[in-house]
C-alpha cells in the first residue's frame, strides 16, 4: 500500500488499454471475448462488471489478473506495464468464479496459502485468519476440507483466502452467487465496508444488478466483449448509453416505444395515470390495460400504448402511493414527466438528442 | 400395484435381471483367470513341496527341501537383494521420470498428438523386443554405445559394458525405466487432469512460485496416482524377467540376477523343479505386502480429498 502512494495519484490503479482476447476453438473457429476494451479504475474506488453470461467480465478479470494473455492491448497496475508478468508480480488477489480451493487442505490452510506464499510470519498469518474467518462468519469451519462445504461456505473461504491478503488490486469474480439473499446483503454489506477501511481498488464482478447498483462507485456495462457505458450507478440508470443498457439495467426494464426513426425510452415508475404527474411538460398516452400484478406494494400494470408512437407492450410500476383504481380491459390516460424521456436511434441504438412530442 | 405396473412386469427380460447379467460378464473372466492364474499358481504351490526334477517329473511330496535348497544358495540371496534394490531405483526413477513427462504430456505442444504416440511406444513394445534393441545398444564387442565410450576413454580393456558387474545392473535399471516411464506418465498424467483447472489458477493467484506450487499444491493432489503408477512399475518390475534374461543373462558371474531368472535358471535350466518353484513362491509374500501398504495409502489420501 506504501508503494502505491509514491507512485502518486495520478496512476490508475487498473488500466486495459485496447483489450482484444481471442479464443482459439478447433478447427480455426475463434471466440472474441475481448473485442477492444478500454478500461480503467481509480485508486481506492469499487468498480463494478456488469453484464449478460457470457459477455467477457471473467475473460476481462483473467486478463487484468496474468491469468490469460490478451490477443491484443495493454494492461497497467499501478501505472506499470504488466503485460506478460505473472500474477504474483502484479499482486491481484482474485477470487475465482469456480472457488478453486484445495482440496487437499483444511479450510485454515487454504486461508494460510497466500499468506505462507508471501512469507508472513506465523503469529501475524493466525491473526489475519481469524479476522477474515471472523468477518464471513466461518470461524466454526476452519479445521473442514472444501468437499465438507456447502457451496456458500466454500465461497466464503475463497473470499476470505483473497481478503487476508495485501494486494495492489482485488479481483472479485461473482464472490456472492452462491449465498442466499439475506446473507448476501450482509456479506456485501461487510465487504464494502472493508474495501473502504483498507481502500484498497477493487473490480467486482456480477451479472447481477442489484449488486452492480448497490456496491459499485462505478459501473461498467459489457455486452459481446464490448464496454456498452461506464459510469455511476445513477449515470447508467438515468442516462443509458444506449438500448443495451436501458434494458439491461432496471427492472422491469426500460419502456421503448418506436416513433419513426426513434426510439422513445421511459422507466416504468415514471409511467404513471395522468392525475399522478405535474400537468407542465408531462407527455399523455392512452394505456390499454391488459394485467396488474401485485409486488411488494407496488403495482405492476402490462399494457399497451398507443398515439406516441408504435403500439407498443409496456410495463407501469405504480409505488403504493398511486391509489387510482385501475382494472384489466379499461383504457386510462397515463402520462410520464417531458425530462424523464429519454431518445435513442432507432437502427443503431445509441442515445440521441430529444425530439419534441406534441402533448 | 396398478395395471401398468404390473404388465410392466411381465416384460422384464433375462437382460434386465442384474444378478444373472453379472454373472455372465463375470464368467470370462473367472475362466480366464482360473486357467492362467489360479491354475498354475496352485500347480507352483505343489510343487515347491515336492521333490520333482525335469528327469523324474511325477509328484514326489518332498516337505521343505525345496525350501532348503534355496536357503543354501549364495546366489538366490544376492538375487533377492538385487530385485528389490532394482525395483526400488526403478520405481523412483520412474515416478519421477513419469511425472515430469505426464506434465509435458498435459502442455499445450503444437503436435501434441504425435508426441502421446511417441511417448508412449516404449511401452507398447514387447519387453523382449526392446530388450533386443537394448542389447544391440550396448552389447556386445562394436555396439554404438561401447565405440562412443571408448572413443571418449572411458571404456578400456576388453568386454562390452554389459560384462562389468556395474555397468551390466545400470543397463537393466535403464531398460526397465525406458519402458515403465510412459505407463507411469499416463497413469499420474490422468490424475492430474482430474484435479480442477482452477486449483492451479488459483495457487498462481495466491503468489506461489513453481516449488510451492509443486510440492504445495501438484504432488499432495497426485499423491494417490503416484501411488499407484509406483506400485504398477514395482509389479512390473518385480516379476520380470525378460530384460534381464535377454540384455545379461543374469551374467557377468550372477551379479544381475533376480528372482524370476533365478527361478527359471533353478526350475528349467537347472531341472530341480521343486527348488525352482520355492524361489518363485518367495516373491510372493513380499510382494503383497508391499501392494496392500501402497494400497493403503491410497485409500486413506483419498479419504483425505
Ligand atoms: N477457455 C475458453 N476457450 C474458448 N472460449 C472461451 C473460453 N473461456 C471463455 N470462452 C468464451 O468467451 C466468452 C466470454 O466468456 P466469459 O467466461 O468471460 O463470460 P462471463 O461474462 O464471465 O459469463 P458468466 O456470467 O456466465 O460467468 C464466452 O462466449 C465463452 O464461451
Ligand atoms: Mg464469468
Amino acid at each position: 500500500m506504501r508503494r502505491r502512494d509514491e507512485a502518486g495519484t495520478a496512476a490508475k490503479a487498473v488500466e486495459a488499454r485496447g483489450l482484444v482476447k481471442v479464443y482459439e476453438g478447433r478447427r480455426d473457429r475463434q471466440v472474441r471475448a475481448l473485442d477492444g476494451i478500454d478500461v480503467s479504475s481509480n485508486q481506492g474506488e469499487y468498480l463494478v462488471l456488469l453484464g449478460p453470461s457470457g459477455c467477457g467480465k471473467t475473460t476481462l478479470l483473467r486478463t487484468i489478473a496474468g491469468l490469460e494473455r490478451p490477443t491484443e492491448g495493454e494492461v497497467y497496475i499501478g501505472g506499470q506495464l504488466v503485460n506478460g508478468l505473472p500474477p504474483r508480480i502484479r499482486r491481484v488477489a482474485m477470487v475465482l468464479q469456480s472457488y478453486a480451493l484445495y482440496p487437499h487442505k483444511t479450510v485454515h490452510s487454504n486461508i494460510e496459502f497466500p499468506l505462507k506464499a508471501e512469507n508472513v510470519p506465523r503469529h501475524l498469518r493466525e491473526r489475519k485468519i481469524r479476522w477474515a474467518a471472523d468477518l464471513l462468519g466461518i470461524p466454526d469451519l476452519l479445521g473442514r476440507r472444501p468437499r465438507q462445504l456447502s457451496g456458500g461456505e466454500r465461497q466464503r473461504v475463497a473470499l476470505a483466502r483473497a481478503l487476508v491478503r495485501e494486494p495492489a488490486v482485488f479481483l472479485l469474480d461473482e464472490p456472492l452467487s452462491g449465498l442466499d439473499a439475506k446473507l448476501r446483503a450482509t456479506t456485501r454489506d461487510e465487504l464494502k465496508r472493508f474495501q473502504r477501511q483498507i481502500g484498497t481498488a477493487t473490480i467486482y464482478v456480477t451479472h447481477d444488478q442489484e449488486e452492480a447498483m448497490g456496491l459499485g462507485d462505478r459501473v461498467a456495462v459489457l455486452d459481446a466483449g464490448r464496454l456498452r457505458q461506464v459510469g455511476t450507478p445513477r449515470d447508467i440508470y438515468d442516462e443509458p448509453a444506449d438500448t443495451f443498457v436501458a434494458t439491461f439495467v432496471g427492472s422491469p426494464p426500460m419502456n421503448l416505444v418506436q416513433r419513426a426513426n426513434r426510439l422513445v425510452g421511459f422507466r416504468p415508475e415514471h409511467l404513471l395515470p395522468a392525475e399522478n404527474v405535474a400537468y407542465d411538460s408531462r407527455v399523455t398516452m392512452p394505456l390499454r390495460i391488459e394485467r396488474i400484478e401485485y409486488l411488494s406494494g407496488d403495482r405492476h400494470v402490462y399494457g399497451t400504448v398507443t398515439k406516441i408512437g408504435t403500439e407498443t407492450r409496456v410495463i407501469a410500476r405504480l409505488p403504493a402511493t398511486v391509489i387510482t383504481p385501475l382494472a384489466p380491459g379499461e383504457t386510462h390516460e397515463f402520462a410520464v414527466p417531458g425530462d424523464r424521456l429519454r431518445f435513442f436511434d432507432a437502427e443503431y441504438g445509441i442515445r440521441t438528442a430529444p425530439v419534441r412530442i406534441g402533448g | 400395484m396398478s395395471g401398468t405396473r404390473a404388465r410392466a412386469g411381465d416384460r422384464t427380460r433375462l437382460t434386465d435381471r442384474e444378478g444373472f447379467l453379472a454373472w455372465a460378464f463375470l464368467l470370462p473372466t473367472i475362466v480366464y483367470l482360473t486357467a492362467l492364474v489360479v491354475a498354475p499358481f496352485g500347480l507352483t504351490v505343489a510343487f515347491a513341496f515336492s521333490r520333482s526334477t525335469s528327469d523324474a517329473p511325477s509328484y514326489r511330496f518332498g516337505g521343505l527341501r525345496g525350501f532348503r535348497a534355496v536357503f543354501g544358495d549364495d546366489v538366490f540371496w544376492r538375487s533377492l537383494l538385487d530385485t528389490l534394490t532394482l525395483t526400488c531405483v526403478s520405481v523412483v526413477l520412474v515416478v519421477v521420470l513419469g511425472t515430469v513427462l505426464a506434465h509435458v504430456l498435459r502442455a499445450d505442444l503444437r503436435f501434441r498428438r504425435t508426441v502421446r504416440t511417441l511417448v508412449l511406444l516404449p511401452w507398447t513394445t514387447p519387453v523382449a523386443l526392446s530388450a533386443i534393441s537394448w542389447r544391440w545398444l550396448l552389447g556386445p564387442a562394436g555396439s554404438p554405445v561401447e565405440r562412443v565410450l571408448r572413443g571418449a576413454s572411458l571404456l578400456h580393456g576388453g568386454g562390452s559394458p554389459l560384462g562389468r558387474t556395474g555397468p551390466a545392473a545400470v543397463a537393466v535399471v535403464a531398460a526397465h525405466v525406458w519402458r515403465l516411464t510412459p505407463l507411469a506418465a499416463v497413469i499420474v498424467a490422468a490424475g492430474l487432469n482430474a484435479v480442477p483447472s482452477g486449483v492451479w489458477d488459483a495457487a498462481r493467484l495466491d503468489g506461489a512460485g513453481f516449488w510451492r506450487r509443486l510440492f504445495g499444491v501438484t504432488v499432495p493432489l497426485t499423491l494417490p496416482v503416484t501411488a499407484v503408477a509406483a506400485v504398477f512399475t514395482a509389479a512390473i518390475t518385480f516379476v520380470d524377467m525378460a530384460v534381464v534374461r535377454v540384455l545379461t543373462g543374469g551374467g557377468p558371474h550372477d551379479s544381475t540376477q533376480v528372482l524370476p531368472t533365478l527361478a527359471y535358471l533353478r526350475g528349467v535350466e537347472g531341472g530341480d523343479i521343486g527348488a525352482g518353484a520355492a524361489a518363485s513362491l518367495f516373491l510372493l509374500p513380499l510382494f503383497l505386502a508391499g501392494v496392500v501398504v501402497a494400497l493403503r495409502a491410497v485409500r486413506r489420501a483419498e479419504a483425505i480429498r
